[in-house]
């Protein structure tokens, strides 16, 4: 017989782990929270903030101090100087996040420093991204409308898709849209649009009783937070690719919960307990084979990207890792179990008259 | 039988297909002579692979609208003054709105039909008694007017951005408008961003004005400065140093960049570069009749407001020529006459972002994406082949079909493959099995519950298939988001990202098929599918 990693009797009472579960995201997401607020929100990289990047190919390997000294210059004020990409490349990573400078001015500075400072050693400017303050700005919105929107569309259709609740569902995203129109029209920043619509779209979950809407949003909050906080505790900055994996782990989280979802619609529509969270092991259990094998896969083709990607794509990869390994955890311990939520109504809901088929 | 024959046509046709898509970007499959036979198109690098330059411009449309209506404002005076009624100080309040006043109040009826009649683009916001029978104008610009020297501005900026960088030389340069006053060019492998900078960002306003010579240059410095006349900078450059000289120019313009049809490099005789230029008809009647009105007056040449030389008028000078002089460099000289060539920019053009990168990182980045994409592929690839066996095989077989696919598809719809495209599709690698696993783990699932083979490979399908599809819906939704709000790379990443999906349901949930339903037919009864 074949390989199989779930032996296929297994069932693992994961509904009664809730609670260990629950507690170990709290310290999770409460450690990354602290560390944003302790910090002032998140490290916006040169995308969202303005400012520039330099990379630096040397032929040979140069001290950073030295680096350091050699741009001490009014063109370059606030400078940071990085090791970046693997330790053969000899590459460095000069950045600011303010610059009144335009991009051929801090060339220009760059390039006088080091050949001054550097006689026998020749340096290449490999890549130089300069952002206005403006542009940043708006990029930060638009990321920002960017992960509301998608919350906003995944949760409708989810609602719909799985609850047949279009019309309910179609209300939430109307109301929603309201929201941030009234806020957009009152000029709020962005950033306050997006935590109130957040939170409308949990309290619209509840009060409209979309409990799969309501798990899969929990867990993707999960999912985005958690990245979130490690960037910010090891002091990474986000910048747009950042944006684009945590989006991606949006799609990958909800992947995995829908597919447990599929299973526990399934399960309940045949009737295989009466009990909830019955239904709701036997379907985690059932599918923990497909969850491990495609974690697992995808896991190691992120984790080859992540080794031997290069700098340029050390951070987005980094995020995925995390992102997979928190989606995976967030769909079995937290969006499915949030389901017993609802528990009270639950045979209400699943058992309407056959009348209307 | 015969709808799995289809299948498999179908499914063979769309491999062709993707096929003689992908194989012209293999370089010696190019060169070779079945390169002849294929379509030319070849996956287009995004400027992140490929190296070269990314800008975001940002025109100042309120410089453009305050140099229209500060015309409107000379314009309007004239005209009041040659239908008799006399109007002073016509001065810009913002970029908006203008200030003029009447003389006599009792014109007021005469001047307002005039503004209806000749002036329709502004309307007139205040009017308040200025005292000795005065009256104080405030003119306003109409929002339609506002709005249509906007996008005149815009496209003129545009068009000509687009003409200079048609000349400076660059392959399948992008120039696209973005909302408001943005402009994105993109301008691939080119390697000295330095130079495409001042080529693109210069405004290039170039203007011929009378040296006043007459004016006291000191006393001008100090701050007093004659009415009509305006100070200005004569620069020199001497050897690696510049100079600069105070000069004293009346404000009028005698003659603008408009008129040049021509201009390009050429040497005098002790070998430095100068660039020449010929006007239209109407530009050289013009510089004619300048000319002959000052001989032994020095004419002053101004680019983007530094007076680049002053020489004295010798004589009248017909024929429509002109140079500039300045100790330019060869280079400098052929920068500057692209940029005359090309006419000036309606206003000025700040540059809000730049992103460039080297040829030797975008190529690097390649080589290492490539590197990622093969390890990671081929260890997903030995486990799925050890772990389902011969059903794995098919999956192994149907993850290298996918990067066929997503690679046919860049091509077929013109996307470019940027870097983060190749993370996407690395992370497909991954995620492209998940379809494969979804189903093979149905059929154990329904082998196990004592199914007959038949029954559980029809069963798994079935009820995979749609479990793929609602899991896969919410990827896609994410992907178009990303799609919609990034830009460059990310779109890159959305675009691979999307394409990896759609490959992958199709490879596993349609060519899968294929392979197990004609295992079916062939299969001698009793033996069990290799899963």
């Amino acid at each position: 017989m074949s390989f199989e990693i779930i032996k296929r009797d297994t069932n693992i009472d994961f509904v009664g782990m809730r609670k260990y579960a629950y507690v170990l995201s709290a310290v999770l997401l409460l450690t990354g929270f602290l560390s944003l607020l302790v910090k002032g929100g998140p490290q916006y990289g040169i995308d969202f903030a303005g400012g520039f990047n330099v990379q630096v190919k040397f032929s040979q390997s140069v001290e950073l101090d030295k680096i350091r000294m050699a741009l001490d210059s009014p063109a370059l004020t606030g400078l940071v100087v990085q090791d970046f990409g693997d330790a053969g490349d000899h590459e460095v990573l000069l950045r600011a996040s303010f610059s009144e400078q335009t991009a051929n001015q801090v060339r220009e500075a760059v390039n006088t420093g080091l050949e001054s400072a550097f006689p026998g050693v020749t340096h290449e400017i490999q890549r130089l991204e300069m952002v206005g303050p403006k542009v940043g700005a708006d990029l930060r919105e638009k990321a920002l409308e960017a992960i509301f929107y998608a919350v906003l569309l995944i949760a409708t259709y989810i609602s719909g898709r799985f609850e047949q609740k279009w019309m309910v569902a179609g209300l939430m995203a109307a109301g929603l849209a309201s929201v941030v129109y009234v806020l957009d029209f009152l000029n709020a920043p962005t950033s306050l649009s997006v935590i109130v619509a957040t939170v409308a779209a949990l309290v619209l979950c509840v009060v409209l009783r979309l409990k799969y809407a309501l798990g899969a949003i929990v867990a993707l909050i999960h999912d985005v937070m958690i990245p979130l906080g490690l960037f910010s505790l090891l002091n990474k900055d986000v910048d747009l690719t950042i944006i684009a994996a945590l989006l991606t782990i949006v799609g990958y989280s909800l992947n995995d919960t829908i597919i447990i979802y599929d299973r526990i619609r399934e399960n309940i529509r045949a009737k295989v307990s009466p009990s909830l969270d019955v239904v709701i092991n036997k379907s985690v259990n059932q599918t923990m084979s497909r969850t491990l094998i495609t974690a697992g896969t995808t896991f190691v083709a992120v984790f080859s990207l992540y080794v031997f990607g290069g700098g340029v794509i050390h951070d987005f990869a980094l995020t995925m890792l995390v992102g997979v390994v928190a989606g995976t955890y967030s769909s079995v311990f937290v969006g499915a179990p949030i389901l017993a939520f609802f528990k009270p109504r639950i045979d209400v809901d699943e058992h309407p008259a056959p009348a209307t088929a | 039988m015969g709808s799995l024959r289809w299948r498999a046509l179908l499914a063979a046709f769309v491999i062709f297909l993707a096929l003689i898509h992908v194989l012209p970007s293999i370089p010696s499959v190019r060169n070779s002579s079945l390169g002849a036979l294929l379509p030319s198109d070849e996956i287009g690098l995004g400027l992140d692979l490929k190296g070269g330059i990314h800008l975001t411009l940002g025109v100042d449309l309120d410089a453009a609208l305050g140099n229209a209506i500060t015309s409107i404002g000379q314009d309007l005076r004239l005209e009041a003054r040659e239908k008799k009624i006399p109007v002073l100080r016509p001065r810009l309040l913002d970029s908006r709105r203008l200030e003029f006043t009447l003389l006599k109040q009792e014109q007021k009826t005469e001047l307002d039909a005039l503004l209806a009649a000749r002036f329709g683009s502004m309307e007139i916001i205040s009017t308040e008694d200025g005292g000795n029978g005065q009256l104080r104008y405030v003119l306003g610009a109409t929002p339609e007017y506002v709005k249509y020297l906007q996008d005149l501005t815009m496209d003129q900026a545009l068009k000509t951005i687009r003409n200079r960088i048609d000349q400076f030389g660059v392959a399948e340069p992008d120039i696209r408008k973005q909302q408001g006053n943005r402009i994105i060019v993109q301008l691939p492998g080119l390697d000295d961003p330095k130079r495409a900078i001042n080529i693109i960002g210069r405004t290039a306003h170039l203007e011929f004005k009378l040296v006043d010579d007459a004016a006291d240059v000191q006393a001008a410095v100090a701050g007093t400065v004659p009415a009509e006349s305006e100070l200005a900078y004569l620069q020199d450059k001497r050897g690696a140093s510049e100079v600069k000289t105070p000069i004293v120019l009346k404000s009028e313009v005698v003659l603008t960049g408009e008129y040049i049809t021509d201009a390009n490099v050429q040497f005098d005789s002790y070998g430095q570069a100068y660039v020449g230029m010929n006007f239209n008809a109407r530009g050289a009647r013009i510089f004619e009749e300048v000319t002959g009105a000052n001989i032994k007056k020095r004419l002053a040449i101004v680019l983007d407001g530094t007076v680049h030389s002053a020489p004295v008028i010798q004589d009248r000078i017909g024929g429509g020529r002109a140079s500039i002089t300045g100790q330019f460099t060869t280079e400098e000289a052929h920068d500057l006459a692209v940029v005359l060539r090309a006419g000036s920019l309606p206003a000025p053009v700040n540059i809000l972002e730049e992103r460039s990168v080297g040829p030797s990182l975008g190529q690097e980045s390649i080589d290492k994406g490539m590197m990622a994409a093969l390890i990671g592929g081929l260890m997903v690839v030995v486990f799925m082949s050890i772990y389902y066996r011969r059903a794995g095989l098919i999956a192994a077989f149907e993850i290298i079909l996918d990067i066929c696919l997503i690679l046919a598809g860049l091509v077929a719809f013109g996307a470019t493959l940027t870097l983060p495209g190749i993370a996407g599709i690395i992370l497909t690698l991954g995620m492209a099995v998940d379809a494969n696993v979804l189903i093979y783990e149905r059929i154990r699932e329904e082998l196990r519950h004592g199914e007959s083979v038949a029954a559980a490979i029809n069963n798994g399908f079935s009820r995979a298939t749609q479990t793929i599809v609602d899991s896969n819906v919410t990827t896609i939704i994410a992907a178009v988001i990303l799609y919609q709000f990034g830009t460059g790379p990310v779109r890159g990443f959305a675009v691979t990202l999307t394409l990896g999906i759609l490959a992958s349901m199709f490879t596993a949930i349609f060519v899968s098929r294929i392979f197990f339903d004609s295992w079916l037919a062939r299969r001698q009864p009793g033996t069990q599918p290799s899963i």
